[in-house]
């Protein structure tokens, strides 16, 4: 196989995906041999690892390695942050997102879901599902990751039994059913002996379906953007200071969702004002007049208009039609990401898609125990990676959807005013 | 039903547009970090794309050590002539004469370590409050835990340990006053998607990038250029060599490689069949395991 086919690059597709895991669950080996059979790992990485294993008298060459970029994370073997990897076959580039698996795990998971098509959920074929695998499922469907690969690993050390496959496969759709998750697969996979994770395994005959990196390079992805619902939040407004551009108001920004056309009607948020699109300029050429017919997230662009509306930074284009919910008290699910808990009645900077405002959180209607998946109606004490409910009231109103129906217009983040760091990860319900 | 695909290099274009014109936004005082490199060229032409048919609202910012290849030169001064953006140059030379900086000493000399001091001074002097790079994940494995929004402190250093999460698109680019930030849009670019990219948007590049005749030195298995910078050792020898640069750096540290590859596309070619990172030609990054991190905690690009 031609790793990276190369006239094929302006065909390929993108996929960012998250894998999560703790130690021995085999998550590093399959990384690993995704990066090695795609020719992503290169000698220098290999020797620069193959020499740091032997130092620390390891029988075996150690790919978490590779991960763990930071000195302390290699002292301690640990991994403290989420790592970006990246690989590519010749019909897709791939990025992941890989999280670890300890303390502070729903942090990272959150933070490495928040931008994933797809969730790589490993489960141990000698264990089956774990508490472990109900976190990890839960914030693949919290995160509305809109795919998620079961891997079963481990099969060689359960003489690939199709029996343990079908038990663990059972045992996960009950888990999953009270989930709110929409593609689910298995795979039955060795991730040390390599069964179906590249190639089709021989000793697993009963098992009819895909391998991993056909399903990675396969699986239907285009319509996991939101098409329908137009929402273009104006991120900067572009007025050159040039003669030759004198009445030149372009409004810059990327497309949330939807579909938007030259002559198309819109309307402006807050100002409630309509318009219709001039015209479309894609940024594929430094060139006023080469415009486009039709422009859809997740692209960049930058649109005028046909009449003169006072529009700047926050606001949003929206269809005339269709409109996006206009609120200062909004319902969340929230994961709270640092070590300072929440305070109720306590005030806030948010951040939602091109606008800044501020918060105060109204009320914390109830946390959600992870593991269990139950609702702690008496625990109002929210700190480091807990999960949950919450109402907040801002100062300005946010132009937002449910995260369920759109993943940028329905998220948010919670800024500390006193610290200036992301406290925390809102999905708008 | 109509499909809406867009290629992976389009997905990567659109998101560092996104950055750069996020970075415009939320900062007083931004500046480009601009090397002369092929990652700078692309960041210059994705934030001409991001302004288009205004220019380019911010500075380019050229840290110069005095040792640059002469051909980075040439071509950074015709692309700024080209485009109608403003240079502002930071001079090693200059911090050594103030005495802000030591000039190192030995065989393998180099200004690297030195150049954080004058970005760090050019950065306080022009009160640049967000500075745009064209770093990769993929590069070294302490970049790949980098954010797009980069948070420094007063004293210009990277706390990896406590950085702040990044969710969605949302960027986080709230600071104090004297802390700055670094931003990456290429963050996600490999590089193979950077040649990709260049091909596809036929961009041009320095000379150096593509095969041809030059005197060299073979030393600690890297190809240096013979220049008035390099001192050599008596068993050293200069010879005259086909080869091609897969990073631009000070002549002093970026090694060459041999290089038949005189095209875009051989490039590409090259580079799919190669078995070593582009870093492997750097000796700045070979000095220790942590070589990067550290001086990236220190202010380094």
């Amino acid at each position: 196989m031609d790793i990276r086919d190369l006239d094929n690059y302006h065909n390929m597709e993108l996929l960012r995906f998250t894998t999560a895991g703790s130690v021995d669950d085999g998550k590093s080996t399959l990384i690993g041999r995704l990066l090695y059979d795609s020719k992503s790992i290169f000698e220098d990485q290999l020797e620069a690892v193959e020499r740091t294993s032997k130092l620390k008298g390891f029988e075996h060459v150690d790919l978490a390695l590779l991960t763990d970029g930071l000195k302390a994370e290699r002292e301690q073997g640990i991994t403290i942050d989420v790592a970006y990897r990246y690989f590519a076959t010749p019909k897709r580039k791939f990025i992941i997102a890989d999280t670890p698996g300890h303390i502070q795990y729903t942090r990272n998971m959150v933070t490495g879901a928040s931008t994933a098509n797809l969730a790589l959920i490993l489960v141990d074929a000698r264990k089956g599902i774990l508490e472990q695998t109900n976190r990890h499922s839960f914030i693949a469907s919290l995160l509305q990751i809109p795919h998620i690969i079961v891997c079963i690993n481990k099969m060689d050390l359960v003489d690939y039994s199709q029996e343990v496959f079908d038990r663990t496969v059972s045992e996960y759709k009950k888990l999953s059913s009270r989930l709110d998750v929409k593609d689910v697969h298995f795979i039955p996979i060795s991730a040390l002996k390599g069964d179906n994770v590249v190639d089709k395994s021989e000793n697993m005959p009963w098992y009819q379906g895909s391998t991993l990196m056909y399903l990675l390079e396969n699986i239907h992805i285009s319509s996991d953007e939101n098409h329908i619902d137009c929402r273009f939040p104006v991120q900067y407004v572009i007025r050159p200071q040039a003669t030759e551009f004198h009445d030149f108001r372009g409004y810059a920004g990327r497309i949330a969702s939807g579909v938007f056309k030259p002559g198309d009607t819109v309307k402006i948020l807050p100002s409630g004002f309509t318009s219709r699109i001039k015209s479309i300029l894609p940024l594929h050429a430094l060139n006023v007049t080469d415009t486009i017919d039709e422009a859809f997230s997740p692209m960049s662009v930058t649109m005028t208009l046909d009449t003169d509306v006072d529009i700047s930074r926050g606001d949003m284009i929206v269809r005339e039609n269709n409109n996006p919910t206009i609120s200062q008290d909004i319902d969340m699910m929230i994961c709270w990401m640092s070590e300072r808990p929440m305070m109720a009645n306590g005030k806030y900077a948010v951040k939602h898609t091109s606008k800044d405002a501020r918060c105060i959180i109204k009320e914390i209607r109830y946390k959600v125990d992870i593991n269990s998946l139950h609702r702690l109606e008496n625990d109002k004490n929210i700190g480091m990676n807990d999960i949950a409910r919450i109402q907040i009231r801002t100062t300005l109103p946010l132009f937002f959807d449910s995260y369920r129906k759109n993943r940028i217009t329905g998220s948010i983040i919670l800024i500390d005013e006193a610290t200036n760091e992301t406290v925390g990860a809102g999905m708008i319900i | 039903m109509i499909l809406y695909n867009l290629n992976h290099l389009r997905i990567l274009e659109s998101e560092a547009i996104y950055v750069i014109r996020e970075t415009a936004a939320q900062f007083e005082r931004p500046a480009l970090l601009f090397s002369g490199g092929k990652d700078s060229i692309v960041m210059v032409h994705l934030a001409r794309k991001a302004f288009f048919p205004a220019r380019i609202p911010f500075p380019l910012v050229h840290i110069d050590t005095g040792h640059n290849f002469p051909e980075t030169i040439t071509f950074r001064d015709k692309l700024v002539s080209e485009i109608g953006a403003t240079l502002l140059v930071g001079s090693v030379q200059d911090s050594i004469d103030k005495g802000r900086a030591v000039e190192e000493k030995g065989i393998n000399a180099s200004r690297n370590m030195l150049q954080t001091v004058t970005l760090l001074d050019t950065i306080e002097e022009n009160k640049f409050d967000a500075c745009l790079g064209g770093a990769r994940r993929d590069e070294e494995k302490a970049r790949a835990k980098e954010r797009f929004f980069s948070h420094r402190d007063e004293f210009g250093q990277w706390d990896p340990k406590n950085q702040r999460p990044e969710l969605w698109n949302l960027m986080n680019g709230k600071k104090n006053i004297g802390e700055h930030f670094r931003v990456f849009p290429l963050s996600n670019w490999t590089e193979m998607d950077v040649w990709q990219y260049i091909a596809m948007e036929g961009l041009e590049l320095p000379s150096i990038y593509f095969a041809h005749d030059r005197d060299c030195v073979q030393r600690d298995g890297q190809i240096l250029s013979a220049s008035e910078h390099l001192s050599l050792r008596p068993e050293e020898k200069i010879e005259r060599m086909h080869v091609r640069y897969r990073t631009v750096g000070d002549m002093t540290c970026t090694g060459a490689v041999l290089s038949p590859a005189s095209t875009l596309s051989d490039i590409i070619h090259e580079i799919a069949a190669s078995r070593t990172t582009e870093r492997g030609t750097r000796t700045d990054d070979k000095r220790s395991e942590t070589a990067m991190e550290d001086r990236k905690k220190q202010g380094y690009f």
